[in-house]
């Protein structure tokens, strides 16, 4: 009789590694290919362009030899772009799933719950009334996107932080703070609003190593954080009761998450602009990839790396003459793909 | 079931002995209203930039002389922003308080739900492709802008199992808003004239001609019928929707003639002043602590609450930057934003 208890345990826990292995195979698939998918579109974005160029020039270069044209198109202009590409796109897909796994909610990214209107506000008015710009602008649009966050967070605080309130908190703030940037957008000449609006929409022109630099140092400072922080994300993902019953401190563990994913957003807000919808879509087509709910934050922040290197390149070379910047083509590929996640996961009566 | 007739006759004596003593009460708040609405114009007449004695506003009205700068100040810009404050405060208190009604959620309004971003996106396209420069060319396309954002928004959310919630159609809302005003912003980014009339008319403003004024005027006008002639409907809709057919109302039919008055009212407002976002959420709420929930009474209420709110958010616009002065959008974003996170905190977590 206990043999065959025991023995049905053994196939019970079996069964469980089993099932366990194959999701773990599977995210880490998923992971090398997108790793792969994100090293083709960097070795491609430095590679193809007006001018094309060949690998061995680009190692030639980078080394210190070749032509001084070729180095200058390989090593001060592709290089810091595709670089702060990279970089921009994986805090924006970290922060996203952060975000969404944190609230719950599918539909609550930085862009929709007002941090990047934040830091978009914050910027133009360093831009417009102060006249500045580069890495003062950039630096107002983190603590802009910080202090937004620390509003929304006080605000939906009542014995706790609920999701639901959060997010909306977050979209009434951000609908002021919206204002406040059309404002600032009337009170400046047209050449000075169409550069903010430029801003606005997320670009990657003209990125300098002072860029790089900045992000890398901020990256490598945040993302060993975000996975220490990261390790109470699969408790929190059970519901505060659960969580704080398996023994998690909820608010603690919540606040550092959020401290992390704002921090990221800022940063790659003030690199690159709030570049549209980036950080929305990348968390659901990773959970979408690895087929359930889970907080896949490595695949979401390739998806994110792989999203704002191929945009870009579309932005730049795929639309004519003119050259857009790379938050319209994330923009416009995210809207559609958020109004149909938008009625699939009301169809299933969760979220949103 | 011995006791119910009695407490059902008490129930029907206490309504009845509320109406007698209730009625004289809000007929004589309604004119309270007025008089506040009234002060508020007389004070819209008489601040701005310009400082002009009250005499000569009096005299402006009176016995107008088109030689006196004062005067001219008064006449052709002052009495057309009273007047669009007018016309369009009465339209967004209206249609927030009809969306509230026939979505039966407290938190519709067209700003909040992206119908101004729908009508915003429209009137873009069509001062830039269809080369509109007449409120009359692109009332039109403020009308197909809203009524198809409007679809657009609740259609997403009403898809899923429990209908459109307040949270679902706040976060398809928001989504919305975002992804129309990318695309909004990728169409004025390419077109530098486009943008440059854009910037100014989306903060929302009220100053306009009076020959703009006047084209917009019979839209609302007819809109406002609509919207008054409501009340009773929308007070069996209330009840739910089983028992609205139960009392044989035709629930369709009412939420498409709500539908169309709303879009009326918020296309041919946002058409005229721009997004202005808040109005239609706040006053309603505002006017039920005074009037309770009955929809005949609300209505009015709003219609002189909404307009009397709007001149004086107005006015403050005008006094606090002079010589320069700040959009009524903007004014409503900011003031309104209190009351509306006030509200979100005062759901408890489960209800939203």
């Amino acid at each position: 009789m206990s043999a065959v208890v025991t023995e049905r345990v053994a196939a019970a826990r079996a069964s469980v590694r089993g099932t366990r292995r194959t999701r773990q195979r599977r995210e880490v698939l998923v992971s090398a290919v997108l790793a792969v998918l994100v090293v083709a579109a960097f070795v491609g974005s430095v590679l193809y362009g007006t001018r094309t160029v060949s690998l061995g020039e680009v190692v030639e270069a980078v080394g210190g030899g070749g032509t001084r044209g070729t180095y200058y198109l390989v090593v001060e202009l592709r290089l810091p772009r595709v670089l702060t590409g990279l970089l921009v796109g994986l805090c924006f897909g970290l922060a996203g799933a952060l975000f969404q796994t944190l609230l719950r909610n599918p539909l609550a990214s930085p862009d929709v719950i007002g941090i990047s209107a934040g830091a978009s506000a914050a910027a133009v008015v360093a831009s417009v009334a102060f006249g500045l710009s580069g890495a003062a602008m950039s630096l107002s649009a983190l603590g802009g996107a910080l202090l937004a966050a620390t509003l929304i967070y006080l605000l939906a605080w009542r014995n706790g932080v609920s999701g639901q309130r959060l997010v909306l908190v977050g979209i009434g703030v951000a609908a002021a703070l919206t204002s406040v940037v059309s404002h600032m957008m009337t009170r400046s000449s047209a050449v000075v609003a169409q550069e903010a609006r430029i801003w606005l929409a997320g670009s990657l022109n003209g990125r300098t190593w002072e860029h790089v630099g900045t992000l890398l140092f901020a990256a490598a400072l945040l993302l060993p954080m975000t996975v220490a922080a990261a390790r109470s994300l699969g408790t929190l993902q059970l519901g505060d009761e659960a969580a704080s019953a398996l023994g998690t401190r909820v608010e603690r563990a919540r606040l550092a998450l959020i401290g992390c994913a704002v921090a990221l957003t800022g940063v790659a807000t003030a690199a690159a602009g709030p570049v549209g919808f980036v950080a929305f879509v990348s968390g659901p087509i990773a959970r979408r990839l690895l087929g359930r709910e889970a907080p896949a934050l490595l695949p979401s922040a390739l998806i994110g790396a792989l999203i704002v290197l191929v945009s870009d390149q579309v932005a730049q070379h795929a639309l004519g003459s003119n050259q857009f910047p790379v938050g319209m083509v994330t923009s416009i590929i995210g809207a559609p793909y958020l109004l149909w996640l938008l009625t699939r996961a009301n169809r299933r009566g969760r979220g949103g | 079931m011995v006791t119910a007739p009695p407490r059902e006759a008490g129930e029907t004596g206490e309504t009845g002995r509320r109406r007698v003593t209730g009625r004289p009460r809000l007929v004589a708040g309604l004119l309270v209203g007025l008089l506040c609405l009234l002060l508020a114009c007389a004070a819209s007449l008489a601040f701005g930039a310009e400082s002009v004695p009250p005499g000569k506003v009096v005299t402006a009205l009176t016995d107008y002389d088109p030689t006196d700068r004062d005067q001219l100040v008064v006449r052709h810009l002052r009495l057309p922003r009273t007047l669009s404050g007018l016309l369009v405060g009465a339209a967004l208190g209206l249609a927030g308080t009809v969306m509230q009604g026939v979505a039966r959620n407290p938190l519709a309004d067209p700003g909040m739900l992206g119908i101004n971003a729908g009508a915003a996106l429209f009137v873009v396209i069509g001062i830039g492709w269809l080369g509109l420069s007449s409120f009359s060319g692109y009332v039109w396309c403020g009308f197909v802008g809203a009524l198809l954002a409007a679809l657009l928004v609740y259609g997403v959310s009403a898809v899923g199992r429990e209908g459109a919630t307040p949270v679902k159609l706040a976060l398809a809302g928001a989504t919305t808003t975002a992804a129309l005003g990318s695309i909004t912003g990728a169409l004025v980014l390419s077109d530098t004239d486009t943008f440059d009339q854009y910037r100014f008319w989306q903060v929302g403003t009220l100053s306009r001609t009076a020959d703009i004024v006047g084209q917009a005027a019979p839209f609302i006008l007819v809109g406002a019928v609509g919207a008054l002639l409501s009340g009773r409907f929308l007070n069996t809709l209330a009840l739910g929707e089983d028992m609205a057919r139960t009392l044989g109302q035709r629930v369709g039919l009412v939420r498409a003639m709500g539908a169309l008055s709303v879009v009326l009212l918020c296309g041919s407002a946002t058409a005229l002043c721009g997004p202005i976002v808040f109005v239609g959420l706040v006053v309603p709420h505002l006017v039920r602590t005074l009037t309770g929930s009955d929809y005949r009474w609300v209505l009015p209420y709003a219609a002189v609450v909404a307009p009397a709110l709007l001149l004086t958010a107005d006015v403050i616009g005008r006094l606090v930057a002079r010589p320069s002065e700040v959009q009524v959008g903007i004014v409503t974003a900011l003031l309104g934003s209190v009351p509306f996170i006030l509200l979100v905190r005062r759901w408890k977590a489960a209800e939203l």
